[in-house]
Order: structure tokens, then C-alpha cells, then sequence
């Protein structure tokens, strides 16, 4: 019961916060932000999770086997989207060139494929921070 | 004379700057890693708040980010393994 607001105030942030870094990865071309910022805002949500509940259940919600996954297949997935420039004939990682349709400016659809990429680049980055928190959180006796 | 064409921008930046540096030399001077965390998340903020001072929100949101709470976080996590005063 000691830490019974804590854990009360965390449930109700927390998933904000994580929905906050998604907003701020795929919002990256058109206002302040990124995906690096994103994803450490998405890993920071899952840590104070770990933090707070307990390594063990924070374990639960990112098991090993999904922090691998994600954190591999990230980094594909952004080779995957700068591929596509190349199958279309363009440089690698072509937006414009690619025929990729960029729509009115400043809308959410105007950066291309820029938004995917943000996507890999932030679970990558998330899935990082997560690893190695919970590899030195592993440690404490 | 090149004192008068200051605008409210650079004093908010110097005001800004003397509390960042009040941090650092309090962060050499204090043996309590705790109190040395909590200190080096305020200097975070103030580093966060000149680059929002500066017109770059991006950096802003990255130092936020990665300075105040990862470093903060990630310092909770080691001082909680080692041995607390330094």
C-alpha cells in the first residue's frame, strides 16, 4: 500500500505518454520531433512501467522474444522502405522521385514514405532503451 | 551602445544561462548522488528551456526526452546497484 498513488497515477498516464510518442514519430516532418525523440518517449513509457510495477511485470507486457523482434526487424523494415526507391528505379530511400504521392503540405500524408521510416526508426530506438534497461535492472542483487 | 539592441529573447537566454551554470558548479560540488540526479535534471530543464528560447523546439523535445528523464531514470537504476555517497 506504500506506493498505492504512484502506481494509481502511473496507470493513468503512462498509456498517454506512449500514445504521445507515437504522435510525435508520425508527426516528425511536420512539426517539432522526431522518431528518435518519439521512440525514446515510447521506451520511457514501458520503463517507468518496469520501474514502478516491478521488473517482473514489465517483463510480462515485452517479453525477450518481442524486444528482439522489434528491435531487429526495425532496422529492416527501414531498409525495406529505402529499397522501395530502388525497385521504382530511383536512388536509395527516393521519396519524391519514387512516385510516391505527397499531398497538401503540412497535412499528416505530405512527407511520403517519411512517416514509415519514423515508424522503424522509433521501435528500433524504444526496443533499444527497453534492452538496456531492463538488462541493467536485471542486475541490482 | 550594442548594450540597447538586447531584445527580451537574449535576457531571458542569459538569465537562463546563469542558472545553467549554477547547476554545474553545484553538480561538482555535491557528494550525494541523489541530490546530484535532481540537480542534473534541472539543469536538463534549463538546457531544455534555452533551446526552446533559441527557436529550436526539436532539440527541445530531444533534451526533455533523453536528458531529463532517461539520464535521471537511468542513474535511479545504477545508484540503486552501487553504493550511494561517492
Amino acid at each position: 500500500m506504500r506506493d498505492f498513488i504512484l502506481k494509481r497515477v502511473a496507470a493513468l498516464i503512462l498509456p498517454f505518454i506512449c500514445m504521445y510518442g507515437l504522435y510525435v514519430i508520425f508527426h516528425g516532418h511536420v512539426s517539432p520531433g522526431g522518431s528518435f525523440a518519439g521512440g525514446i518517449i515510447v521506451g520511457l513509457s514501458f520503463i517507468a512501467f518496469a520501474t514502478i510495477y516491478g521488473l517482473e511485470k514489465g517483463r510480462a507486457k515485452l517479453p525477450e522474444t518481442v524486444l528482439n523482434w522489434t528491435e531487429s526487424y526495425g532496422t529492416l523494415w527501414y531498409g525495406i522502405m529505402g529499397m522501395v526507391g530502388i525497385v521504382k528505379g530511383a536512388p536509395f530511400l527516393a521519396n519524391k522521385l519514387a512516385g510516391v504521392s505527397l499531398g497538401a503540405p503540412g497535412a499528416l500524408s505530405s512527407g511520403g514514405l517519411i512517416s514509415l521510416i519514423g515508424l522503424g526508426v522509433g521501435i528500433r530506438v524504444a526496443s533499444t532503451m527497453v534492452t538496456l534497461f531492463f538488462t541493467m535492472m536485471e542486475e541490482e542483487p | 551602445m550594442s548594450i540597447l539592441y538586447f531584445t527580451a529573447t537574449d535576457y531571458r537566454i542569459m538569465v537562463l544561462l546563469l542558472i545553467l551554470v549554477a547547476a554545474s558548479l553545484a553538480l561538482y560540488f555535491i557528494k550525494d548522488l541523489l541530490h546530484a540526479v535532481i540537480v542534473y535534471g534541472a539543469y536538463s530543464l534549463t538546457m531544455a528551456l534555452i533551446w526552446l528560447q533559441m527557436n529550436t523546439p526539436d532539440l527541445a523535445i530531444t533534451e526533455a526526452a533523453a536528458g531529463i528523464c532517461m539520464t535521471v531514470l537511468m542513474m535511479v537504476v545504477i545508484f540503486r546497484t552501487s553504493r550511494r555517497e561517492e
